[in-house]
């Protein structure tokens, strides 16, 4: 078993390594359909990767990832010993300084002893002469420490420098280099800085100080300020216990955590539990925070005030952490309100930066394939069974003028590869076609039928399910491993015939798809096995050939359902894969998993073609866009983010979920994103301007399933709390008004209407609601297992 | 609050005994206490934090329990060989053990025989995940598309032949079946019947729906007129679709009519089924009026199948009554106290239903009575008016202290026994003094052994150990002797019981009163009853078939039962036989004199008239030990009927252990 691991790591390793050439390679090249050559690249790359890591430190600090190679890569050990010789100087300067004032005090020379304080900048609560003595204990102590922690704070400082110039989203020069300027300031402030930066008994003082400032500055200002707090305690308090202050972290944070914003309740927890040194290693949510900038976006105002009273109070302590943790985002204009900012904060990193959200994204739908629409007698037929044989004709027409017209805002046609159609695909698309005729109209006075799917028996362990496009197949993903595919219709499943039974098929007749069936096969459902984990993700190719299942095992696996066999199994993330989905297209699947990076797969290729990382935490959801050329993930660190499958860039970073995000949906044209999280909301994304346009309250629980119905018009959400509830989602993309100066700063007015936009809810017997499902005629399909 | 939690996250660290401990049971016997500090705040933080990484994976796999597989998945995560042993998908049943001053949290591991796994039969083999619902859904598709899908029924009809789902929702409106949760849940129909101007909100079941408007339609637009206006509570139209029609039809008929399996079978559905919101006010009305017109007629039969109505209305754990308290309870106390219930008051056995009635009684006081409505108090005052009245006949009497009797001890205490004396007195001069009439006789009887049952017991507690026949005659009159003993016999059986708590291995909790019908009809009386017509406002019309003459077959199922003491049983053990009513009938049970066991026992068997025995197919014997509560009402009612023909059946009630056999007389009792 130990060996197995260490082989574990090492694959860990050198599969890490493997991720950053590709990226790079991914955004230079555009050729899709060059996986296998940079698979043979990786594999040449690996070794001098590898090397190379040390020294360019920096080079993937975008990426969530290294964050584990780095804190066993033995680059970051010997960058910090290098920075600990600079500031080498101080410690010895503030015992010295302590050594005096013991001494005065001892002399019972309170006067001087004051003076000689205030000059050195200690607090005032260090007249009490108990209080000085500890402090100045402590402070002595804790002194051969101290330099570790600017070491280590101005190594990170360098590395996200690094990354900032080498990375895909790199933030603006501006502030960044107004902190490389403070790298190197004149020796008196490195002196203060330090010899506060030392004393952690101070750190309760200048948070309460800041505190007290913010609290007093005025009403438009207070709540953008008071974003602040949260990182500071967050960086103050890890500071405290990189330190090995540990008493004094534990009074920080109980003395502070109860001010913070209740949506990082969850992150407080993971933070009250890590109380040492050593337990800093090793945590992904520690070192997010430490190599990762929190984002604030702060007007102009605002933060002039914030830096005024900084500089006048000489608390060059926040200022650093300011400078080194933070991005503030400083925008020109009105402070937002509190409103504003609570709707688009609480992910682990804070908002996006405006910049992230402006690049294009080509959010139309790509031109549907001209199809001869078949007038035969079937057709004829159900429209004798309609009765309305003529209202059928202009029906058409507009669909098939709607398909002709090129979106303004669609991707050219090519602008990835998409496999072309086969004949069977385009008699399905004939009988989509065919069937979006008879679809039902919905709307607030005409809400669709619900029909539940319960899974019997199954112990609770059902983790996935997914239907076919055209309702036909079941299949779901089970904790034992397993995967199942029922027949919902009459059809039963049916495998392909053996290889020596094939040969006495006459392959020339009309129906030899019908007779390379075996009969003796039939059944209502299929298992597959193969995983070797609970399967948390499934989904099914749009031709129904083909079923990806994805699982704790790190595995995806590719299904034949002619065959009901495992084709591929698709290796890469070696943590739990927790989300695969198969694009509209087909030929392109998207996977994410706890390794933080999703990836873009081709059925034909055993490695990915694109690595899309820059996710904080796991990635829990993977969806394609409808005009496959994009990828929408969601993550536990609460954002967002869409991807530009062509090159592998984050074009989007959506903020303002407060739990980690359970279900995406698309909105058929593409326009807009629904996305749902452990908060139990609802939330609407404009893809276009990059803005949340809405917010839909009402579930006590996770929303594991989003679906839109077919048109577009409602937008069906189910949850943990046994309930599917269906909103009007074309009143809430109608009201929209979004006007360039919203379009431009990225403020928003979300309208409380939760409440008009809820069409229905109902509630299942203790079952909750896992997967949803519009048919092509409206009808609405839920499944999920009971609880009881 | 969350900050306090939070906080004490912060604090909580595994204590050291627990880390010696562990160390001690890997062969590291002197471990430094600081050693074990340093070692439990690193364990505390690691178990935190594959406790977190647990939890994704229960996220993940869409529950609400952390299990031990999430665990063995976070470990497995950080490169840790999960913990083998702990499969079980429901809790770990960690055993405690202290001694030495040590206390340990230890995982039981029995040590397994394996003969004993390769002799016991295999268990059954668990169903495997399927889709496929009952059979029975298939019909409700049937129904709804006929009923709702009026254009779309070819769109629907082709799930309907291959679904195995069922209808969470029809074009907005959400069916009441099995599968779907109640239309309205216990807690929003109370907060209706406390807060009646709360809105509705929108999903829930609301009026109109079933009149074509659809659920989306009314409740938006609702809602945006309502925001200006005054909030007025909204009407109800308890419009019922043609299905509930044709099941309160079926319901109605099969609560009042002859066959005994067909009543037991609807009020089984009155008493579980979730979708019964909708038909609560017709049933209320049914029962109001069908009690008014059943005590004009004196019909004890009916009057008792309308009080088991009321009993599974109750039962429905999905139903809120408060809001029909007011047809229910006068029905209730009208079965209760009134003068007359039977046609005949000096055979038939109407103190039953009194009984029972007072039991329901009591259970609505307890669970509806407020401090608004304030039930309790006002039915206490009506008792005891009543009561006080010197007037009142004995069986209103009878009702009075039944009912009072029933609201609990403290009533009994503060009631019922400072009157003992002057009540002793009037049932002396009934008794003792010149014959008046039989039933003034038979009525003084009954209020005799219905105080001393249920005073008994209270006064067991109340007085002092030593019980002094004297002492009892000064405080409680005539009465006073008689109650003695029957204190005395309460404590030893209190003792007894106290003893036998741990030999017992089946115990009803709590005894559900039920009532079945004295077949008077049968017991070649009086010619044939008229049907009883009941109106029903639904212009529904009830009969209540009975058989017209005791010669008649019976349907088979009807039950007759009898009960009977069995002469042998000592004072301790009470055994009663339970038997079918033709007391010729072959099968009445024998139970062994032998049965040397002390709990009570109970001998209930059901069957059919002595006609049908031969072609009977199967018995049922319900096996009964009850626990004190249980016993001491059995034993008293057990003497209230030893003659009269008139019964109870238990079968609701005590429902333990029940095994049907075909070989009747190899069944024995435990």
């Amino acid at each position: 078993m130990i060996a197995l691991t260490g082989k574990n790591q090492s694959y860990v390793l050198v599969l890490y390594g493997l991720c950053f050439p590709l990226i790079h390679v991914a955004h230079a090249q555009f050729i899709l359909k060059m996986a296998a050559v940079q698979g043979g690249m990786g594999d040449a790359d690996i070794k001098t990767d590898i090397k190379t890591e040390p020294s360019a430190d920096g080079f993937g600090n975008n990426n969530a990832n290294d964050g584990r190679v780095l804190s066993a890569s033995p680059g970051s050990s010997s960058s910090t010993g290098s920075n600990k010789q600079t500031a080498a100087v101080t410690p010895e300067d503030q015992q010295t300084l302590l050594a005096v004032l013991q001494f005065l005090k001892k002399n019972k020379l309170s006067e001087s002893v004051e003076i000689l304080r205030r000059e050195a900048g200690l607090p005032e609560n260090s007249l009490d002469p108990k209080a000085n003595e500890s402090a100045g204990a402590g402070s002595g102590g804790a002194a051969g420490i101290v330099d570790l922690e600017g070491g280590d704070a101005s190594s990170l400082l360098s590395r996200v420098t690094g990354s900032s110039s080498a990375g895909a989203q790199a933030p603006t020069k501006g502030t960044v280099q107004s902190g490389s300027g403070r790298d190197q300031p004149d020796v008196s402030v490195v002196l203060s800085a330090y010899s506060q930066q030392g004393d952690p008994t101070l750190y309760k003082v200048y948070y309460r100080d800041l505190k007290k400032f913010i609290e007093t500055v005025l009403d438009c200002h207070r709540a953008e300020l008071s974003q602040v707090f949260y990182p500071l305690f967050v960086h103050m308090y890890l500071e405290l216990v990189y330190n090995n202050h540990e008493s004094e972290a534990k009074a920080f944070f109980e003395k502070f955590s109860g001010d913070q914003e209740c949506y990082y309740e969850e992150d407080l927890r993971i933070l009250s539990g890590l109380t040492k040194k050593e337990h800093m290693r090793g945590n992904e949510t520690l070192l997010d925070f430490r190599t990762s900038k929190f984002v604030l976006r702060i007007s102009r105002d605002s933060y002039q005030l914030l830096k005024r009273h900084l500089q006048e109070r000489q608390n060059n302590q926040i200022w650093n952490i300011i400078q080194e943790h933070l991005y503030i985002d400083i925008f020109d204009g009105m402070p937002r309100s509190k409103s504003q900012i609570d709707a688009m904060s609480g992910s682990l990193a804070g908002e996006a930066k405006r910049e992230a959200n402006k690049t294009k994204v080509y959010y139309g739908l790509l031109k549907e394939p001209e199809i001869e629409l078949p007038l035969d007698d079937e057709d004829e037929e159900a429209e004798n069974e309609e009765g309305k044989p003529k209202k059928k004709k202009p029906k058409k027409d507009s669909v098939g003028s709607k398909s002709k017209k090129q979106d303004p805002n669609a991707p050219s046609q090519n602008r990835i590869p998409l496999p072309e159609l086969k004949d069977s695909d385009k008699l399905d698309k004939i009988m989509y076609m065919k069937e979006a005729t008879k679809r039902i109209r919905l709307g607030p006075d005409n809400l669709p039928s619900v029909c539940f799917y319960t899974f019997l028996n199954a112990y609770q362990g059902l983790t996935a399910v997914d239907l076919t496009d055209d309702s036909s197949l079941i299949a779901g993903g089970f904790a034992d491993s397993t995967v199942r595919v029922w027949s919902v219709t009459p059809k039963k499943l049916r495998k392909v015939k053996s290889a020596a039974d094939l040969n006495l098929i006459d392959k020339e007749s009309d129906d030899v798809l019908e007779r390379i069936m075996d009969e003796k096969t039939a059944s209502e459902s299929k298992i597959m096995y193969g995983h070797s984990g609970p399967v948390y993700g499934i989904s099914f190719s749009p031709d129904r050939n083909y079923l990806l299942s994805s699982s704790e095992d790190g595995t995806v696996r590719l299904w034949s359902l002619l065959t009901f066999t495992c084709l591929v199994a698709y290796k890469g993330h070696n943590y739990p894969v927790w989300d695969t989905q198969f694009s509209p297209y087909g030929y392109y699947f998207v996977s994410g998993g706890h390794d933080r990076v999703a990836r873009l797969w081709a059925t034909d290729h055993y490695q990915p073609l694109r690595i899309f990382s820059g996710h904080l935490a796991d990635i829990t959801c993977t969806r394609f866009h409808p005009n496959s050329n994009y990828v929408a993930t969601g993550s536990s660190d609460r954002t967002i983010r869409l991807w530009d499958v062509l090159s592998g860039n984050c074009v989007r970073i959506f903020t303002g979920h407060k739990g980690p995000i359970h279900s995406l949906a698309f909105s058929p044209n593409g326009k807009f994103l629904a996305s749902g999280a452990t908060d139990g909301r609802v939330l609407l994304w404009d893809i276009g301007h990059g803005l949340m346009v809405g917010e839909l309250k009402g579930h006590t629980d996770t929303i594991y399933s989003l679906r839109f119905s077919r048109d577009g018009e409602i937008l069906a959400s189910g949850s943990m709390d046994n309930t599917v509830r269906l909103w009007d989602a074309m009143k809430a993309f109608d009201d929209l008004e979004t006007d360039d100066f919203t379009a431009a700063t990225g403020h928003i007015h979300l309208q409380d209407n939760s409440q008009e936009l809820l069409l229905g809810t109902y509630t299942t017997k203790s079952t909750p609601v896992i997967h949803l499902h519009f048919t092509r005629r409206n009808l609405l399909l839920a499944a999920g297992v009971s609880q009881l | 609050m969350a900050e306090e939690r939070r906080q004490k996250h912060c604090s909580v660290v595994l204590p050291t005994e627990s880390m010696k401990a562990m160390a001690e049971s890997v062969g590291v016997g002197q471990l430094q206490e600081d050693s074990c500090v340093a070692l439990s705040e690193e364990v505390s933080y690691r178990i935190k934090e594959i406790a977190q990484d647990a939890l994704k994976f229960m996220h993940h796999g869409k529950r609400r329990k952390l299990t031990t597989s999430d665990i063995d998945n976070a470990l497995k995560l950080k490169n840790v060989e999960p913990l083998y042993g702990f499969q079980s998908q429901e809790f770990i049943p960690f055993r405690f053990a202290s001694g030495g001053g040590r206390e340990l949290h230890f995982y039981e591991e029995k040590e397994a025989d394996l003969s004993d796994i390769i002799n016991t039969p295999l268990p059954r083999v668990p169903l495997d995940v399927s889709l496929k619902g009952n059979q029975s859904q298939y019909i409700y598709f049937l129904f709804f598309c006929i009923f709702f899908s009026n254009g779309i029924f070819n769109f629907y009809s082709v799930l309907v032949c291959s679904s195995p789902a069922h209808w969470l929702s029809i074009e907005g409106m959400q069916p009441a079946i099995p599968e779907n949760p109640p239309p309205a849940t216990k807690e929003q129909q109370k907060a209706e019947s406390t807060e009646p101007l709360k809105v509705v909100k929108p999903g829930q079941e609301e009026e109109g729906t079933i009149q074509g408007k659809s659920q989306g339609t009314t409740t938006p637009d609702g809602k945006g007129k309502e925001k200006g206006l005054i909030r007025l509570k909204p009407r109800s139209t308890h419009e019922l679709s043609v299905e509930q029609q044709l099941y309160y039809k079926e319901i109605t008929e099969a609560c009042v009519g002859s066959c005994e399996a067909k009543r037991a079978e609807a009020l089984q559905s009155i008493a579980t089924d979730p979708g019964l919101y909708q038909m609560l006010p017709r049933f209320s009305t049914f029962i109001s009026e069908g009690v008014r017109v059943n005590v004009v007629q004196n019909n004890l039969a009916l009057l008792i199948y309308l009080m088991r109505m009321v009993k599974a209305l109750m039962d429905n754990p999905t139903l809120y009554l408060e809001k029909y308290l007011h047809e229910l309870i006068p029905a209730v106390v009208t079965c209760i106290v009134s003068k007359q219930l039977c046609l005949r008051p000096d055979v038939d056995n109407h103190w039953a239903l009194r009984d029972f009635a007072a039991r329901l009684m009591a259970q609505s006081c307890k669970t509806f009575s407020t401090t608004t409505n304030n039930i309790q108090s006002r039915i206490t005052k009506t008792f005891t008016k009543s009561w006080l009245d010197d007037k009142t006949q004995w069986t209103t009497r009878y009702g009075c202290i039944a009912g009072l009797a029933e609201l609990g001890s403290d009533v009994i205490k503060t009631l019922i026994i400072p009157r003992l004396a002057v009540e002793g007195a009037r049932i002396k001069a009934v008794m003792e003094g010149p014959v008046v009439s039989n039933i003034d006789k038979i009525g003084a009887e009954h209020v005799q052994s219905l105080l001393l049952k249920h005073c008994a017991s209270v006064i067991a507690k109340l007085r002092p150990q030593p019980d002094n026949v004297d002492q009892y005659r000064t405080d409680y009159g005539y009465l006073g002797p008689m109650l003695c003993s029957h204190v005395m016999k309460a404590r030893t059986q209190a003792a007894l019981q106290a003893q036998q708590v741990n030999r017992t291995t089946l115990t009803i909790t709590q005894p559900r009163p039920t009532l079945s019908v004295s077949q008077s009809g049968l017991s070649g009386s009086s010619g044939p009853r008229t049907p009883s017509i009941i109106k029903v406002p639904s212009s529904l019309t009830l009969m209540s078939p009975r058989p017209g003459t005791p010669s008649q077959p019976s349907p088979p199922a009807t039950k007759y039962i009898v009960m009977a003491t069995s002469a042998g049983a000592a004072s301790t053990q009470q055994v009663i036989t339970l038997s079918s009513s033709q007391s010729a009938s072959p099968v009445t049970s024998t139970v062994p004199s032998a049965t040397s066991t002390l709990q009570p026992l109970v001998k209930l068997e059901s069957g059919s008239g002595a006609g049908l025995t031969a072609s009977r197919p199967l018995q049922k014997y319900i096996v009964v030990s009850l626990p004190s509560s249980a016993s001491s009402s059995l034993e008293t009612k057990s003497s209230v009927l030893p003659t009269s023909i008139s019964s109870s059946s238990l079968d609701g009630g005590m429902k333990l252990e029940r095994s049907e056999s075909p070989g009747a007389s190899t069944q024995s009792p435990h």
